[in-house]
Parts: C-alpha cells; structure tokens; sequence
C-alpha cells in the first residue's frame, strides 16, 4: 500500500477498519476542541451519554470566543455553564477575550504534526499549516469522542496542490486561497482533504499557511493539510487530481456577495464603495496580517464614511501590537479596536452593519445574513486590499498603492 | 426505516448554508423550539409553517459553511422529516444523522414540490405513492443507519457505550 499523508496519519490511529478511500475506520482521536457556539450542546449530549469524565482532561479545550464580551443574559448563562464544565472537568478552558479558538490552539502548541484534531468548529482544518489532520464536527460528534476517545470517519480522497513560484508585491495567501475556491468550487472539494505541497523556492510563513488551511472548509474538504518535513506521501501515493499553482500568478482577489467561491480579480471591482471594514478573523487576524495594515495605515486617516473594526485574533497578539507601536498607528488612523474574539466574523456583536451597507471583511465566509444583517453585503479579501480600500473608502487593487 | 411524507421542493436548492438554515445569532441557545422558531429566517420566514412535516428536497452541497449543529437541529424541531439533496456538506449530513435527521442522497431532479414520497432507508428506495415509481438509492454505511435507527448518536452511545463497524 502507498499513503498520502493523511492516510498516513489515520493509518497511525486506526483501531478497526482498513484504511483505503471510502472506506469506514474507527481511530483515536488526539485532541478536542469546542467553543462557545458549540460546547453548550456538546456538553449536554455527553451527559445524556451518561458521560462522567472526559475520555483525557489534557485533550480536551473549551474556548469562549463566539459572542464576547458576553452581550446578553441568555448567552451569559451558556458561558457560566460551559466555565461550570470546565471546572469540574478540569479540561482546558479559554475564557472572553483570550482570542479565538484556532488561534489560541495554534499559539499554545495543543496539538502536533501528524496528529488527529477534531473540534466542534468548521475551521478546525486551520491546523492543517503544520500537518495535523483536523476536521471540524458537529456538537454531538464532539460528545462522542469526549466519552469514547474515539471517532468513526470515512478515509478521504486527496487532492494535491503543488505550490510553486513567490507572491508579488500587493498579492497575498488570502488571495490564493481566495484563488483557489474559485477554482475549486464551494463543494468541489466536499469529503476530501486538500494537501498542499510546497516547493523548496517558494516562500510560505506559518501565518499563510494558517490562512490557506483555514479556508479548505470553503471548498467543502473535509481537511487542508500542508506536508511537513516528519510526514510526507509515499512515492505513487494516489490522488484523485492535482493542481499546479504558481504564486507569481496570483492577483489580488475578492468574494463577492453572497458566496465564498463567488470569486474576482479585485482589478473587475475596483471603485465600489465600501462603508465598513472589518479586519480580524481566524483566517486574517493575526500579527502580521495587522503589520500589513498598519504599514498602509501609518500616517493616515481613515474617512469619516468608512468604519474600520479591528479584533485581534488574540490577546497575545493584541499585547505585541501595544508593545510594537502598531496598536497606535491603529488607533490614530481612526480604527475601533475590539476584543480579541469572533464578534463582527459570526454576527454576534461588536460590528453588525446597516441596510444596504458594503463590508469589505478579511474573514472567510461572505453569507447573506453573516455578519448579522441580511441586507449588508460582504466582501472577502486580504487585510492590505482592506486597509487600502478603506483609506479610500471604496475598493482599490493594493498593487497600485504599493 | 421508513419515512413517509409530502415534498417541499427549494426553487433554487443550491448551496443553502447553515448560515440560511438558521443564523449565528440565535445559535447560542439551548431553547429548541425557540431555535426552530428563525428556521431559514434570512432565506424567507414564511418556511416556517410550509416545511412543517414535509421532505425537504434540495440541490447539490446542502448544509455547507459552518459545524453548528443547530442547522439540522432547528430543522427538524422545526418539523422537517428529512431531506433529500443531490450532495451534502460533510459536515451538515454528519450532523443530522447524529441528532437523528434522515439525510438522504437522491438525483433530485427526479422528484417535484408537493409530492408524495416513501424512503426505505435500509432497503435503500425511494419511491412515489402516486406512480409506483422509483429511485435506487446508494447504501448507506451501516454505522449511519445503526445510529439512525436509534434516533442520533446520543442514544446510540448510551446504548452502546462505544462505536462499532
Ligand atoms: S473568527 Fe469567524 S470563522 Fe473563525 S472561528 Fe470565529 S466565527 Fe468562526
């Protein structure tokens, strides 16, 4: 037999089955991960089990990131319950404002190449950036490896994208992946795993690679996972396709409402007015994703038509920034900075637009009705499209600025 | 199993996410007759009273976007039997069987608004009262149908204690 790598992966954690595409396995399950939309029903189910300790405390993360800080009492009563759990468990338990969940999992180092992940959290596949086969649940899922330790699952089908060639000025991972769900489609990629594979000329920070996993979910994969230098496929490891990319290739791209693979060159939108900007996110929150937009910001002033919400992806980066300086070119720009957390992302507070207002966001899902209101339009594009677009207060192809 | 029921066809049954199926916002409950209560509130608010007790027949990628189980939760508290969809998001269609919503994968394009079905789960048909016809389905995994047949996962464990193929 040869093995892709994520069939190398559950081949290391298979209890019963055989391990072949299609086909049903049972594996160990290496770490657990739900947050504040998902662990109220993910707690309940595993009491109805008749669950009394988690399958391994040390495996197991709550984070409260979906609606903080807590913006009414019926959601105030869900975080007391999930912080309930959490004591009496002794599991791991990241309270409002520590960030969001892929974030802190990352920068906490919870889980390792070549393990199994599985949270509560479509963007769970973010950690496939260093090679751990991760896949976002349902609650009740999750309550069944918190009992078993386990899981059931179907061996994925991969496909593999060869990533060849550097990003120009102005182009960045958003982009590509923006890229490649136009490519790929919102479902073309539905129950397999996307495994990319980076040339040795090519370029590609951890902080990109977070990005481009992050947003495997929005071809429908059921994992994005980069290979690593501990774990690569066999020779003739079998792939259902391959896609050749060459990042020099790439131009700034942006979503257009109301779908994720609705998917343009910035250059055929350019000028549409933009009433809000929205940076943050666990696909563009992170450190250098606020470097970037600081950089176009510094010294300048962001026009009183356009509100510009920014939420770091967690308080750690939050910190550095007010270590760094960036914070106040943030702020001097005129940007609202908000708690680390999902807020404007998921529409639960901290952000939610107007009627027929335009948000140009550096997250991942441009939904009707996403960021809380279903007559404000989304657009997905990276944080120095964003930031540029914002000085101007409509959107402006960063290649031309930089 | 055998669900029996009248069609509600979407008109445009592509790619509905769970965003539409019911929004972030009135996730964050345990209430759910009152999550059932935004189902599809986006998309139009009067589904409400139409899919109570039908089939949902849908396109391709039913239930894509986000994990929260709430989707199929609000559906079936709001009275859907099950629905029937050329593909699913892996997610959504894991999440329904395990909180026990029959999600079955048929060519729809074969099948109308307002009709009246049968679906053999184990059998693996889906046929018409009116005409007698019908459509194969493809088998289903038999741990999907063991939990089905429980009536979701959490009783399936409960019972079982662990998972079985
Ligand atoms: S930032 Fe948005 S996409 Fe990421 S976990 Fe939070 S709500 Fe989900």
């Amino acid at each position: 037999m040869t093995y892709t790598v994520v069939e190398k992966i559950i081949n290391s954690h298979c209890v019963a089955g055989i391990v072949k595409p299609g086909n049903i396995v049972i594996v160990e399950v290496d770490f657990i991960m739900a947050s504040d939309t998902t662990a109220p029903i993910a707690i309940k189910a595993f009491k109805e089990m008749n669950g009394i300790h988690v399958f391994d405390a040390k495996k197991m993360a709550i984070v409260i990131d979906h609606a903080t800080p807590c913006p009414n009492n019926k959601i105030a009563n869900l975080h007391k319950n999930i912080r309930d759990f959490a004591y009496e468990q002794e599991i791991i338990l990241y309270d409002e404002g520590e960030g969001i969940c892929h974030q802190l999992i990352y920068e906490n180092n919870h889980v390792k190449t070549g393990s199994i992940v599985l949270g509560a959290d479509s963007h769970t596949c973010t950690y496939g950036a260093w090679g751990s086969f991760s896949s976002g649940v349902g609650a009740t899922d999750l309550a069944g490896v918190m009992l078993t330790g386990k899981t059931w699952m179907k061996v994925p089908d991969s496909i593999l994208i060869n990533i060849k060639g550097n990003f120009n000025e102005g182009v960045f991972a958003k982009d590509l992946i923006l890229y490649l769900s136009r490519l790929i489609g919102a479902n073309g990629a539905s129950y397999k795993v996307l495994e990319f594979c980076v040339d040795k000329d090519t370029q590609l920070r951890m902080d990109e690679k977070l990005t481009i996993a992050n947003m495997s979910i929005e071809m429908g994969a059921k994992a994005g996972i980069f290979q690593t230098f501990d774990i690569v496929p066999d020779d003739n490891a079998k792939y259902e396709k391959m896609i050749e990319i060459n990042l020099s290739k790439i131009e700034p791209m942006i979503a257009v409402p109301h779908y994720v693979d609705n998917v343009y060159p910035v250059s055929e939108y350019i000028g549409i007015p933009i009433d809000q900007v929205f940076i943050g996110s666990c696909t563009n929150g992170r450190l250098e994703d606020l470097e970037v937009v600081a950089k176009i910001l510094k010294g300048k002033k962001i026009p009183k038509n356009v509100r510009m919400r920014i939420a770091p992806a967690s308080k750690k980066i939050l910190e550095k920034i007010s270590e760094n300086g960036v914070l106040n070119i943030l702020l001097q720009s005129g940007a609202i900075i908000l708690t680390p957390g999902c807020g404007p992302c998921v529409g639960t507070l901290g952000g939610i637009p107007a009627d027929g207002e335009k948000v140009l966001s550096t997250s991942n899902r441009n939904f009707l009705g996403r960021m809380g209101n279903k007559e404000a339009e989304i657009y997905l594009c990276s944080p120095a499209t964003a930031a540029w677009s914002a000085l101007h207060g409509k959107l402006i192809d960063p290649r031309l600025e930089e | 199993m055998i669900i029996k029921g009248k069609t509600y066809k979407f008109v445009n049954g592509n790619d509905i996410n769970t965003d539409l199926i019911i929004a972030g916002k009135y996730t964050k409950t345990l209430d759910m007759n009152e999550l059932a209560s935004h189902v599809f509130e986006d998309l139009d608010s009067s589904l409400l009273e139409v899919i109570k007790s039908k089939i949902i027949i849908a396109g391709e990628n039913f239930g894509c976007g986000s994990s929260r189980e709430q989707a199929p939760l609000a559906l079936s508290y709001a009275g859907v039997k099950a629905v029937v969809a050329k593909s699913f998001a892996r997610i959504f269609y894991r999440n329904a069987i395990n909180i026990g919503l029959p999600v079955i994968i048929a060519n729809t394009n074969l099948l109308n608004n307002d009709q009246e079905i049968n679906i053999d789960l184990v059998q693996g048909i889906l046929s018409f009262k009116e005409t007698n016809d019908f459509i194969i389905l493809n088998n289903m995994p038999t741990i999907m149908i063991d939990i089905l047949n429980k009536g979701g996962l959490v009783k399936y464990l409960k019972d079982e204690g662990q998972f079985r193929i």
